[in-house]
């Protein structure tokens, strides 16, 4: 069976920040699997800028970010197959891929690299009543369509959900000369980051819609209307608020995934919070050499901390091959009051590591608590912290003790 | 006259508060860093923006290479210069940073690729 040192599920911009920094720490032997026929992972179909400005200093659009790690994955000689796709993960790390050109694949790997990303929630998950016309697209398949594909989705347009690729294709579609009726939210907050509902909500009069949501859908072979209505707090939506809108085209914007099947068929186990998986400081799951990092172990809101957290994720796997082995992370870390989640979810108490969490709801004039027992390890003043920004916090070693779990909360 | 701004410069999205009369800022709070102020300044006077849009490409890998300006222009602007944009069809290959537009309609702002797109 072929072999190779560390195998890297999926080129997108946690795969690629991966794989460089394992070269940079003196790994030969990578082979990177791509699904797609071209490197990049969704980068190559977010052509808006923004991109970079932590990490370049500059703002680049997706695909430029994308191709300065693909110049130097090429520039380093590291082996690539795209157009490839991975079909099983076994827990002792034998990977299992098919391509058109190489056909079967059975490798077995020392470690194994999670970097899938995420998918979209579809209608199905929100299981709005009506009929099954075309006209139906999530924001990410509509952005593919538009900005890959050069095929124009629909000219008169709703988007329910306002998360950030919703706003972003509200700003796209109208461009190319669309119509956006209106963004609805079910939510009585946004979902997506204040700047995108500034510059591409505002900046073109669409309005949004907080706390209403679609309840049916119409037409028969295309989408002719919804019909919206205002929601109570609990989501319900109150009778007597509906409203038909007749448009051609309804975008989803409801929620990202991450995508997990692999790393369940390979044992590990998920956090339902996240629903990525449960890992420690260094990236690591519960099954040894294997690790993850990006969307596909919790949702980011901007690709520049995606490839710090697979650059760090590197650094351990390194360590975990020249080593054998890494050190045992017996402390839990547990998501307390108005956090939604953390990662990681295990440390050892000895070592310095990134704390990332999200708050459950908008919030003014908090701090972020840090706790091991009585001892406040951190406490970080916030003016305001949104469920729509990850917030990320260095945790220093040299004020952890390595025998009282982790608490941490927002008050 | 008091506002209260969302800064559109980076991912931090600070709520500028600003008071001013007329166009000139009297005062801001709020914002992180100094490019928090300058925004506004700048928004008062002349509103401004980058855009993304693509290209059509023939002969290529893909139908399309994307685009995009190099420098913010007026945003009452920004359907002008779409227009210019989807006038334009370019021969493959295209390499990122390959100037489409210079300086298009004189605003100070060129149009460049930013997707490598090689020849099928």
């Amino acid at each position: 069976m072929m072999h190779k040192q560390a195998i890297i599920v999926g080129g997108g911009p946690a795969g690629l920040a991966a794989a460089l920094r394992l070269r940079e720490k003196g790994i030969e032997d990578i082979l990177i699997l791509e699904r797609e026929k071209m490197l990049g992972g969704i980068l190559r179909q977010c052509i808006h800028d923004g991109f970079g400005l932590t990490r370049f200093g500059e703002s680049l659009s997706g695909p430029e970010y994308a191709q300065r790690f693909i110049d130097k994955v090429q520039e380093a000689g590291i082996e690539c197959i795209t157009d490839c796709t991975v079909l099983d993960i076994s827990s002792d790390k034998i990977v299992t891929a098919a391509s058109r050109n190489q056909g079967l694949l059975q490798i077995r790997a020392d470690a194994v690299l999670l970097t899938m990303g995420c998918r979209e929630r579809t209608r199905g998950a929100l299981a709005t009543p009506g009929t099954r016309p075309a006209g139906v697209y999530t924001a990410g398949v509509a952005q593919n369509y538009v900005n890959l594909q050069n095929i124009m989705v629909g000219h008169e347009v709703v988007i329910l959900g306002s998360g950030d690729i919703g706003l972003i294709m509200a700003r796209r579609m109208t461009l190319e000369g669309a119509h956006v009726k209106g963004v609805y939210e079910v939510q009585s907050y946004p979902n997506g980051l204040p700047r995108n509902i500034q510059q591409c909500l505002n900046d073109y009069n669409i309005p949004l819609h907080l706390s209403h949501t679609v309840v049916e859908i119409k037409g028969r072979e295309r989408l002719t209307s919804v019909v919206v209505a205002a929601c109570d707090e609990r989501f319900r939506p109150i009778p007597g608020t509906e409203e038909e809108i007749p448009c051609d085209t309804l975008i989803l914007s409801v929620g990202l995934i991450p995508e997990n099947e692999l790393s369940l068929a390979a044992g590990v186990n998920l956090d339902p919070r996240t629903r990525g998986a449960f890992v420690d400081e260094n990236c690591q799951t519960e099954v040894p050499g294997i690790f993850a990092a990006g969307n596909v172990l919790h949702v980011h809101d901007l690709v520049d901390f995606v490839s710090l957290e697979a650059e760090a994720l590197a650094d351990n796997v390194a360590e975990y091959l020249k080593v054998g082995s890494l050190p045992a992370c017996g402390l839990e870390v547990k998501a307390g009051a108005n956090v939604g989640h953390v990662i990681p979810q295990r440390i050892s108490g000895t070592r310095d590591f990134t704390l990332s969490l999200r708050v459950r709801q908008p919030l003014n004039g908090v701090s972020v608590v840090v706790r091991q027992g009585d001892q406040v390890i951190l406490r970080r003043k916030m003016r305001k912290a949104l469920p729509a920004e990850m917030i990320q916090l260095p945790i220093k070693a040299a004020k952890l003790t390595d025998n009282v779990d982790m608490e941490v909360y927002v008050e | 006259m008091k506002t209260t701004f969302t800064c559109i410069v980076c991912p931090n999205g600070c709520e500028v508060e600003a008071e001013y009369e007329g166009k000139k800022v009297l005062s801001v709070k709020g914002n992180l860093c100094p490019k928090g102020e300058a925004y506004v300044t700048q928004e008062l006077v002349d509103p401004r923006r980058t855009i993304a849009s693509s290209v059509r490409v023939t002969g290529g890998a893909m139908p399309l290479a994307s685009v995009r300006l190099t420098n913010a222009i007026p945003k009452d602007r920004i359907f002008d210069v779409m227009k210019e944009i989807n006038s334009i069809t370019l021969p493959a290959p295209v390499r990122i940073g390959d100037v489409v537009i210079p300086n298009v309609l004189g605003l100070n702002s060129d149009v460049i690729v930013t997707k490598n797109i090689d020849v099928l």
